[in-house]
C-alpha cells in the first residue's frame, strides 16, 4: 500500500463489465488513481443511472459535482459519484453540457439528487430537465449569476451592509480597499508567458529604431 | 342574559376558531434562522396543521462562504485551514479527507507514526464532536445537566488539541504527507490516563438520559427511517447505522491504519431518533477503544513523509542545510505541484461520509475541490422524517441528525 487513502473492492474487470453492460451510452472510460469514471451520453443518463442502480447494485448517489472548463465547447462537466454498499465499490459517471442545454434529472431514481442538482444549478447554472424544484440553494435570496463559474470573479460583484439611513440591508458594488492579489508562481526559468514591465519596449518600433 | 350569550357567541367565533364548525387553514411559520435549537443558521419553513408538521422546507446557505471557490485560488497547503472551518465541531476529521485526497493524487506514503497519530486524533475528534452533539440533543429535548457534564469532557478533548497543535479548534495539524509536528510523550501518557478516567464520567452523564422516561418519550419512535429510505436518501454515518445498516467507512474502506484497529460498529434496530442517539453513545466507547490501541501500538519514527518536494523541512534542519532552506522557501511560497488527475476520497467523519472530490490540472492550486457535506442528504430528508410529527419533535429530529452549518453551507 503506497498511500493511506481509503481502500475498496478491487477494480479488476469492473470497468469492462460495466462498459459492456451500458453499451453505446458510454462515450469514454477512464481508470486512474484506482477510480473508474465513465463519460456517458447526456440523453441516456437516466437510463444509465437506472441500470447502474438496479442491475449493478450502486444503491447510493453520494454526490453531484459540477466542474467548469471554459475552454471546452461543452464547458460544464457534471460528475455523479455512486457508491455500492453491497459491493463496497465506488464509480463516477460524468456528463458534459453547456449553459443552455439541460441535463435530464435523476430525482426519480434517487430523491437525494434534488438538492444536489439544485446546488449545481445555483453555482454553475447547469439546467436539469425534470427537476421540479430547481431553486437556488446556497447563495442569497435574489442572487444574480453563478458564482463557481471560472469567469465569475472571486470577490463577486456586490457587497452587502446594513445601512443606518435606510434602516435595512443594502447591496452596493464591491469596493476593495486593496486590489485582489493573485500571484503568478510560474518561474521565469520554466517558460513564463508573461512580459515583465519594460520588456515590451524591446519589441516596439522606437526601440528598434534606437538600435539602428 | 340572552343578549350577553349572543354577544359571547360572536366573540368566541372570531377569537377561537376551533370552536364551532368553522374550518381553519394550515399556517406557515419560520423556524429560525435565529433559533437556539436550529444548531446554527437553519431556516425551516414549516407548514403546520395545528401543531402537526405537514410540510417542511429547509432553507440552507445562510452560512455560505464560497469555500470551494476560495480553495481554487489558494495553494494546496493554504487551502487546508479552510477545512477546519467547515465542520467546526470536528475540524481534524475534515482535514483528514483533504490530505488523503492530495496524498492519493501524489501517491505519497505517510510514515506509520504519522498514520497512527492521525487515527488517534481523528478518534479524539469523534469523541469531541459527539460530546457536543449528545449534549445539544439532550438539551433540545429538555435536559440540562448532562449537557454541562459532557461539555466538560469536550473541554478536555480541546485541551489535547491545543497541546498537539497550539489551537483548540482550528488545528490545521494534518498536513499532506503526515502531521505538522510530533506530540510530546507527556501528551500521549496524559491521554492514556484520560482514557481511563473519562468513560466513568461519561457513563454517569449518560445514565441520566438513556433510561430517562422523558428522554425516551421525546425520542423513541420519532422520525423512523427504514433501511430502504436511508439508502435511497444517501444517508451515512450514525444516520444510516441508526437505521440498522452496519456501514462504516472505517471498516469497509479503511484508510490510514484503521485496518489494524479492532472496533465494533453499533447499529440501531428501529431507526428512530433514540437509536441514532444511542449509536453515537456507543461510538464514543468504540473511539476510546481505538485510541487505546493507537497509544499501545504507536511506533517511533518520523511523523511526516521525508519527501522534501511536498513536506517542508523543520526549522532545525534549515539552520544546517542550504537545500532545506530552499525547499522551505519554495514550499511556503509556490507550494507543491500535484499531478493532473481527479480523485474522490471519503472518510468517516463523526457525522457521516465526508468526501473531497479533488480535480488537479498539474499546477500548485486545485482546479476544483468539491466538498461532499454529510448534512446535505440528511437535512434534505427532514421533510419526510418530520411529516406527521409535532412541531416540538422537529428539534429532536434535528438534534439527532447532528448538523453543523459550516459544513452544510460551505
Amino acid at each position: 500500500m503506497a498511500n493511506g487513502a481509503p481502500t475498496m473492492s478491487s477494480n479488476d474487470g469492473v470497468a469492462a463489465t460495466l462498459a459492456k453492460s451500458l453499451g453505446a451510452a458510454v462515450l469514454d472510460t477512464v481508470e486512474a488513481h484506482g477510480e473508474i469514471s465513465f463519460t456517458v451520453d447526456r440523453k441516456k443518463l437516466p437510463a444509465v443511472m437506472d441500470k447502474l442502480r438496479k442491475s449493478h447494485e450502486y444503491q447510493q448517489l453520494v454526490e453531484i459535482a459540477g466542474v467548469d472548463y471554459p475552454e471546452r465547447p461543452e464547458r460544464f462537466e457534471v460528475c455523479y459519484h455512486l457508491l455500492s454498499l453491497t459491493k463496497n465499490h465506488r464509480i463516477r459517471v460524468k456528463v458534459t453540457t453547456d449553459e443552455d442545454t439541460p441535463v435530464p434529472t435523476v430525482t426519480h431514481i434517487w430523491e437525494v439528487a434534488g438538492w444536489l442538482e439544485r446546488e449545481v444549478f445555483d453555482l454553475y447554472g447547469v439546467l436539469f430537465d425534470g427537476n421540479t424544484d430547481l431553486r437556488r440553494i446556497l447563495t442569497d435570496y435574489g442572487f444574480q449569476g453563478h458564482p463557481f463559474r471560472k469567469d465569475f470573479p472571486l470577490t463577486g460583484y456586490v457587497e452587502m451592509r446594513y445601512s443606518e439611513e435606510a434602516k435595512r440591508v443594502v447591496y452596493e458594488p464591491v469596493k476593495l480597499a486593496q486590489d485582489f492579489r493573485s500571484f503568478d508562481f510560474m518561474s521565469p526559468w520554466e517558460g513564463a508567458d508573461y512580459i515583465l514591465p519594460g520588456d515590451e519596449k524591446s519589441e516596439d518600433g522606437d526601440d528598434k529604431g534606437a538600435k539602428k | 342574559m340572552a343578549d350577553y350569550l349572543d354577544e359571547m357567541d360572536g366573540i368566541a367565533d372570531e377569537a377561537d376558531p376551533t370552536v364551532g364548525d368553522l374550518e381553519i387553514q394550515n399556517y406557515t411559520i419560520n423556524f429560525g434562522p435565529q433559533h437556539p435549537a436550529a444548531h446554527g443558521v437553519l431556516r425551516l419553513v414549516m407548514e403546520l396543521d395545528g401543531e402537526i408538521v405537514e410540510r417542511l422546507d429547509p432553507h440552507v446557505g445562510l452560512l455560505h462562504r464560497g469555500t470551494e471557490k476560495l480553495i481554487e485560488h489558494k495553494t494546496y497547503l493554504q487551502a487546508l485551514p479552510y477545512f477546519d472551518r467547515l465542520d467546526y465541531c470536528s475540524p481534524l476529521a475534515m482535514e483528514h479527507s483533504y490530505v488523503l485526497a492530495i496524498e492519493k493524487l501524489l501517491d505519497l506514503e505517510v510514515p506509520l507514526r504519522g498514520q497512527y497519530l492521525r487515527v488517534l486524533f481523528a478518534e479524539l475528534t469523534r469523541i469531541c464532536n459527539h460530546m457536543l452533539n449528545i449534549g445539544a440533543h439532550v438539551m433540545d429535548v429538555g435536559a440540562m445537566t448532562p449537557n454541562i457534564w459532557v461539555f466538560e469532557i469536550r473541554e478536555q478533548c480541546l485541551a489535547f488539541f491545543e497541546r498537539a497543535s497550539g489551537a483548540r479548534m482550528h488545528s490545521a495539524w494534518f498536513r499532506p504527507g503526515g502531521v505538522h509536528q510530533d506530540v510530546p510523550l507527556k501528551l500521549l501518557t496524559d491521554m492514556a490516563d484520560w482514557l481511563d478516567e473519562f468513560p466513568s464520567f461519561f457513563e454517569d452523564a449518560m445514565s441520566l438520559v438513556i433510561d430517562n422516561r422523558i428522554f425516551k418519550q421525546r425520542n423513541v419512535d420519532i422520525a423512523t427511517v427504514s433501511k430502504e429510505d436511508a439508502v435511497r436518501w444517501g444517508f451515512s454515518g450514525p444516520m444510516i447505522r441508526g437505521s440498522g445498516i452496519a456501514w462504516d467507512l472505517r471498516k469497509s474502506q479503511p484508510y490510514d491504519v484503521y485496518d489494524r484497529m479492532e472496533f465494533d460498529v453499533p447499529v440501531g434496530t428501529r431507526g428512530d431518533c433514540y437509536d441514532r442517539f444511542m449509536v453515537r453513545v456507543e461510538e464514543v466507547r468504540q473511539s476510546a477503544r481505538i485510541m487505546r490501541q493507537c497509544l499501545n501500538e504507536m511506533p517511533d519514527g518520523p511523523v511526516a513523509s521525508t519527501d522534501r518536494k511536498v513536506v517542508p523541512p523543520k526549522r532545525g534542519e534549515m539552520k544546517q542545510s542550504m537545500e532545506a532552506l530552499i525547499h522551505h522557501f519554495k514550499l511556503y511560497t509556490e507550494g507543491f505541484h500535484v499531478p493532473a488527475g481527479e480523485v474522490y476520497v471519503a472518510t468517516e467523519s463523526p457525522k457521516g461520509e465526508f468526501g473531497v472530490y479533488l480535480v488537479s490540472d498539474g499546477s500548485n492550486k486545485p482546479y476544483r475541490c468539491k466538498i461532499r457535506p454529510t448534512a446535505f442528504s440528511h437535512l434534505q430528508a427532514m421533510d419526510f422524517m418530520s411529516k406527521g410529527h409535532m412541531l416540538a419533535d422537529a428539534t429532536a429530529i434535528l438534534g439527532a441528525m447532528d448538523i453543523v452549518f459550516g459544513e452544510c453551507d460551505r
